[in-house]
């Protein structure tokens, strides 16, 4: 168990690709941390490096008050739990979490009083003498996070470990890694394209773009205050609307692009004038009575049952797709409807990105 | 589930695989009868006079201690060879797969020798060990061993292990590296987070994923040896000196299209028949099955 910090940690290919560009983050003891973001944004890499198969190229990595830049992926007291598990075929069950204690000389009743304990919390006693290639995708899961309790590392490093799985055995394994970690306590660095997953598993989460922490942050401190609309739109589902317009004289409200206009739940006065991206959440967007709201042109209506998701785009911008989720269900047939904010609006620099 | 394949005309597959069965009845089965019914008879040097004998060629054979002795050489021969060239190759195959620069040309160059005929091959090497011109044999000097494969049956054997191998190593080579390119990256890492150095990740990880491979190239080797080295042989040492050479196929050559013994002769390529057959038995049933993880 120990605390990790990143400090300024940059990753240079030797092609000269800029992967990373100074990251800064501390994770507390015991603390699971989601590192979320599109395909090729970095976060891979960052947990690569922390885990020493990739180098650094600047900055400092520090696990448990040790700087482990330069140590040997073997010394730095950390397991790490692959994408595809990274079984070893040949070797049986009990072996493939028995190899890395082994290798560091352990004694043999204390590798099989490991092993059989952790086969026994993760309920994979009966396969011990299997192979790998005789277990469903769910059981490799379970063997890959075994080979990493035993060793009892002081970080957990997983490297989209449910990405493999179907969607019903995802959300099973998502919730049982998560209680494994609160149960064992051990600081945890996750990595994931999927936000659902990131929301639902994090004590803090990441948000990685380009090689960037965007934000850093609980779970609901992304969602009620996006610092950029990157994070905006990347965290949630479905995503943020994001519309153009001008704050109105007095700060009161937003003239849109589109004509339209939302009134602002605190007068920003300050920001008389000014070109803004304002933000709101499909879920914040209500049915309003005639003529005072915005009109919202339909192109889809999704039921889900729950919920019903229209889309669509407001009258006067025929580009920008709007999102409303409604609670409940939607009467078919309309080819309009009515819609007004709720006082949830975030404004966003339109030149920037960045949350004003 | 196996796709049939349906022909409008039943005699269009026929016609279609009557020059392969040709080729097969003609080529090998014919020849194959032939040696068979050979090998049960005895026949003078001109043809003029033939006699059933059964199995008597046989008994001869292996009553013969030259022939015992020419089994025992085909093995260490087989066997060397097989092992040279496959722990050089894996060696080659093992740092080529490490290297990124340049790495298309390293395997484009390894695999050249692979097209060298093995007569070419042999007197290649017959020239560079040549105890009176070869550079190979004029640094072996130097050191003080006096090469000589004229006179030294062990020198002769390893100038033909040499030859041999060196021609099949950019074979197993090319085999070796598919092998080593499809254990996935993770798997090594994951070792190396498991406390493997590089030397045991090869030995716990790497080598029993190439398992499949290596047993599949041994049979692949052992056959090559047994089979194919007969130019190699016949352009440099000729079996000599006195037999320390002679592998069976040499044999083969040497009592039947020399000594003129037919049904000796035979009777030495029926015996290779059924080690051939019994190779690709072991292949089919244990390779195929076994390639899997």
């Amino acid at each position: 168990m120990a605390e990790l910090h990143l400090s300024g940690v940059q990753k240079i290919y030797p092609n000269g690709y800029h992967a990373i560009h100074g990251i800064d983050l501390g994770v507390a003891d015991g603390e699971f941390i989601v590192l979320v973001g599109p395909s090729g944004c970095g976060k891979s890499t960052l947990l690569r490096m922390v885990a020493g198969l990739e180098t650094v190229s600047d900055g400092t990595i520090d696990i448990g008050g040790r700087v482990v830049n330069n140590l040997e992926p073997a010394d730095r007291d950390i397991a790490m739990v692959f994408q595809n598990y990274a079984l070893y075929p040949h070797m049986k069950v009990y072996d493939n979490m028995a190899y890395g204690l082994r290798n560091r000389g352990m004694a043999k009743d204390e590798i099989d009083r490991r092993v059989r304990e952790a086969a026994g919390i993760l309920e994979i006693e009966p396969m011990l003498d299997r192979r790998p290639n005789q277990l469903s995708g769910g059981q490799r899961q379970r063997v890959a996070m075994g080979r990493a309790i035993v060793r009892e590392p002081s970080v957990f490093l997983f490297d989209e470990p449910l990405s493999n799985l179907d969607a019903k055995l995802r959300v099973q394994m998502r919730v049982e890694i998560k209680r494994l970690q609160r149960r064992l306590g051990i600081t945890s660095l996750y990595v994931t394209h999927d936000q659902v997953e990131a929301m639902t598993m994090a004590d803090r989460l990441v948000v990685m773009n380009g090689g960037r922490a965007e934000q850093i942050g609980t779970p609901i401190e992304l969602y009620d205050r996006p610092e950029t609309t990157f994070v905006a739109t990347f965290i949630g589902s479905p995503s943020m609307n994001l519309l153009e317009g001008t704050v109105a004289e007095g700060g009161t409200s937003v003239a849109l692009d589109s004509g339209a206009s939302i009134n602002l739940p605190d007068p920003r006065a300050d920001l008389a004038g000014r070109s803004v991206t304002l933000g709101v959440r499909p879920e914040h967007l209500t049915p309003a009575a005639d003529g005072s709201g915005m009109t919202l042109r339909l192109d889809l209506v999704e039921a889900l049952g729950a919920d019903t998701l229209l889309h669509g785009h407001l009258d006067g911008d025929e580009r920008r797709l709007v999102t409303v989720r409604l609670s409940g269900h939607f009467a078919p047939g309309q080819d309009s409807v009515q819609v007004a904010a709720t006082d949830a609006v975030h404004l966003f620099d339109r030149e920037t990105g960045g949350r004003i | 589930m196996i796709k049939r394949v349906t022909f409008r005309n039943p005699w269009l597959p026929y016609a279609l695989l009557l020059p392969q069965l040709a080729v097969t009845l003609i080529f090998f089965i014919w020849p194959a009868v032939q040696a068979l019914y050979q090998s049960l008879l005895v026949e003078d040097a001109f043809g003029l006079s033939t006699e059933f004998v059964w199995f008597e060629n046989f008994e001869e054979l292996f009553a013969d201690p030259l022939y015992l002795d020419t089994f025992w050489n085909t093995v260490v021969f087989s066997f060397s060879v097989a092992f040279a060239s496959m722990s050089l190759a894996l060696l080659l195959a093992v740092m080529a797969d490490r290297t990124i620069k340049g790495a298309t040309a390293y395997k484009t160059l390894l695999i050249w020798p692979y097209a060298v005929a093995p007569a070419v091959a042999g007197v290649l090497w017959f020239f560079m060990f040549n105890p009176v011109v070869g550079i190979n044999a004029y640094l072996l000097r130097g050191l003080g061993y006096d090469w000589n494969h004229y006179l030294d049956g062990g020198d002769a054997m390893i100038l033909v292990v040499i030859a041999a191998s060196w021609k099949q190593i950019s074979y197993n080579f090319l085999f070796f590296l598919a092998g080593l390119q499809a254990i996935p990256r993770s798997l090594i890492e994951a070792a190396a987070i498991d406390g493997a150095g590089p030397f045991k990740r090869f030995w716990t990880i790497i080598f029993p994923l190439l398992s499949p491979t290596t047993f599949f190239l041994l049979v692949v080797n052992v056959v090559y040896a047994f089979f194919d080295t007969f130019g190699i042989i016949h352009a440099t040492t000729e079996g000599g000196p006195a037999g320390a050479t002679q592998i069976l196929v040499y044999k083969v050559f040497s009592d039947g299209f020399i000594g003129l013994d037919l049904g000796g002769s035979a009777a030495q390529s029926v015996v290779l028949m059924v080690i051939v057959i019994s190779l690709t038995v072991v292949q089919f049933r244990y390779i195929e099955r076994r390639v899997e993880y």
